[in-house]
């Protein structure tokens, strides 16, 4: 039994459905990535998760319990942090203010915010130089940074992070990903969805591949690597 | 010059009245998006609180004035800032998904349930804070005349701006706040439960109201269960003023409104002070309808 399980969980807006009926196993401490090319359902899967989204059936189970009907709040403070598409941070909030909201949870535990914001800024220097800057005033890695630092500020069992890579340059890009190396080796288990498949395949153990709301294949990354359908779609590789 | 200074004097006591009520607008905008049209009849109802409690043989002549106004402030703000939670539960929440207009039309609907209230409990007629409420101390200072309820209606309201601005700049639920008012979804991902700082906005906003009717009622004493209105658009037109959904905006849009109002009572003429005020208010809405701060100032909350 994993950390986190979906058992064919299906979400639909209206009328249209997005995941049908998707299964996936997480176990503890491992980094599995979600592959999939845009509409795949990877946001959804992950915005259901995380509680913004209601399943219309299926179950989410974290640590052996039923989460799915948990509003997205209490779902933080059990443990599962989300770090949004797009970064998301509070622009007209203070780096050092948007830190505090992740730690939500722990608000009146002034010392231990302050603890988990030493260690966000001892894992992204940048963030702690600049501390009372307007969130708004950072640059798109800088952001990234600051949304990853923010999710950690829960203590999370498990990372969802959703497109890090997005929109940053290359070197940024392997920054972060390293720096995600590091949460994980921390203990945190994350479950990340990108566009960049072959940097994702490097980073993960395990991959599934999302097409139109369905598990397509799954495996170790070293099998989907391997995989024809997997190099021809997704890392770009042709005759494959 | 002594005319000036003092409708300068008269403009910002009320226009910090304004400003207190122009917050509940801006605040419920800020997180909401949309304008609660209910919210002057919040400030009516806080007028009508402390007015009972007033005339009630419960505040009597012999309790010192600072306690009494401590009580009836304090009284009115807690039953107004209860009622507005109950009619954020019974008439926004259940409409929150559906489209901005319902849920406007939801709220001229309380307004005209709160009057109808107000007006069933309290009677049709005008009522008259009692004329011992206040004693009328003047003084004068530099050849101008400043009276107690003037001092007491600035620092109240200025007391009253100072602790929400700390509370919301400097706590970490004031930045909850703030950051529920840039992206809700974003703010249920810290673990911010976005319902219960719409119940604290409908606690803040109308008690703030409140407040403002207390003070405005003690000010001109007389009330009646449709002033919500008047008093209610003109705060508005100073949440627009400053920017709506800024909320050191609203308090300066206030003050400047309060300004403006009595400089034209004192030189044009007073019977058309309301003229002045919703002229500003059509200018604004034509011209700078993202208020005088402008956008990009504008914190959002």
């Amino acid at each position: 039994m994993g950390l986190l399980e979906l058992h064919n969980v299906e979400i639909a807006y209206g009328n249209i459905q997005v995941v049908k009926g998707i299964n996936l196993s997480i176990k503890d401490g491992e980094i599995v990535t979600l592959l999939g090319a845009n509409g795949a359902g990877k946001t959804t899967t992950l915005q259901a998760i995380s509680g913004l989204l209601k399943l219309k059936s299926g179950t989410i189970t974290f640590n052996n319990e039923e989460i799915q009907t948990m509003p997205a709040h209490k779902i933080v403070e059990f443990g599962i942090c989300h770090v949004p598409e797009g970064r998301r941070v509070f622009g007209t909030l203070t780096v050092e203010e948007n830190l505090n909201l992740g730690a939500y949870k722990y608000r009146n535990n002034l010392k231990h915010v302050k603890a988990g914001r030493e260690r966000v800024y001892c894992l992204f220097p940048r963030l702690g130089e600049r501390r009372t800057q307007l969130a708004g005033t950072l640059s798109g890695g800088e952001q990234q940074m600051l949304a990853i630092g923010r999710g950690l500020m829960s203590d999370p069992k498990v990372l969802l992070l959703d497109e890090p890579s997005l929109g940053l340059a290359p070197i940024l890009v392997r920054e972060i990903f390293q720096t995600v190396l590091e949460i994980n080796k921390q203990g945190v288990t994350v479950l990340l969805v990108e566009q960049n498949a072959r940097i994702a395949l490097r980073l993960a153990e395990r991959a599934y591949v999302l097409e139109t709301g369905r598990v397509v294949l799954s495996g170790s990354s070293l099998e989907l690597r391997q995989d024809p359908r997997v190099q021809r779609a997704y890392l770009g590789i042709k005759g494959a | 010059m002594v005319l000036f200074i003092e409708q300068l004097v008269n403009g910002l006591t009320v226009g910090a009245v304004y400003s207190l009520v122009a917050l509940g607008y801006t605040m419920v905008y800020g997180v909401m998006r949309m304008i609660n049209f209910a919210h002057g009849d919040f400030f009516m109802i806080g007028s009508y609180l402390g007015f009972t409690l007033i005339s009630s043989a419960f505040l009597g002549r012999t309790i010192p004035l600072w306690v009494a106004l401590t009580i009836m402030v304090l009284f009115s703000m807690g039953g107004v800032g209860a009622i507005g939670i109950i009619v954020e539960r019974a008439a926004y929440r259940p409409l929150r998904k559906t489209s901005r207009l319902t849920a406007v039309v939801s709220a001229i609907g309380v307004s005209i349930f709160l009057q109808n209230a107000v007006m069933l409990i309290w009677g049709p007629r005008y009522r008259a804070y009692p004329s011992w409420s206040v004693p009328d101390v003047t003084w004068q200072v530099g050849g101008i005349y400043i009276n107690l309820m003037q001092v007491l209606i600035l620092s109240i309201s200025i007391g009253l701006m100072v602790a929400l601005y700390f509370f919301v700049q400097r706590t970490t639920v004031g930045a909850a706040i703030r950051a529920t008012a840039i992206d809700h979804d974003t703010a249920r991902l810290m673990g911010i439960d976005v319902d219960q700082i719409i119940r604290l906005i409908f606690l803040i906003g109308p008690a703030l109201g409140a407040a403002a009717g207390v003070l405005l009622g003690l000010y001109y004493r007389q009330i009646h269960f449709t002033v919500g209105w008047t008093y209610g658009l003109k705060a508005f037109t100073a949440a627009i003023m400053g920017g709506i959904g800024n909320i050191p905006g609203a308090m300066a849009g206030g003050l400047l409104l309060g300004i403006l109002e009595m400089l034209g009572a004192g030189y044009i003429s007073s019977a058309w002070k309301d003229v002045f005020v919703f002229f500003i208010l059509i200018l604004l809405l034509i011209f700078r309808p993202t208020g005088l701060l402008g956008e990009r100032i504008a914190e959002k909350v």
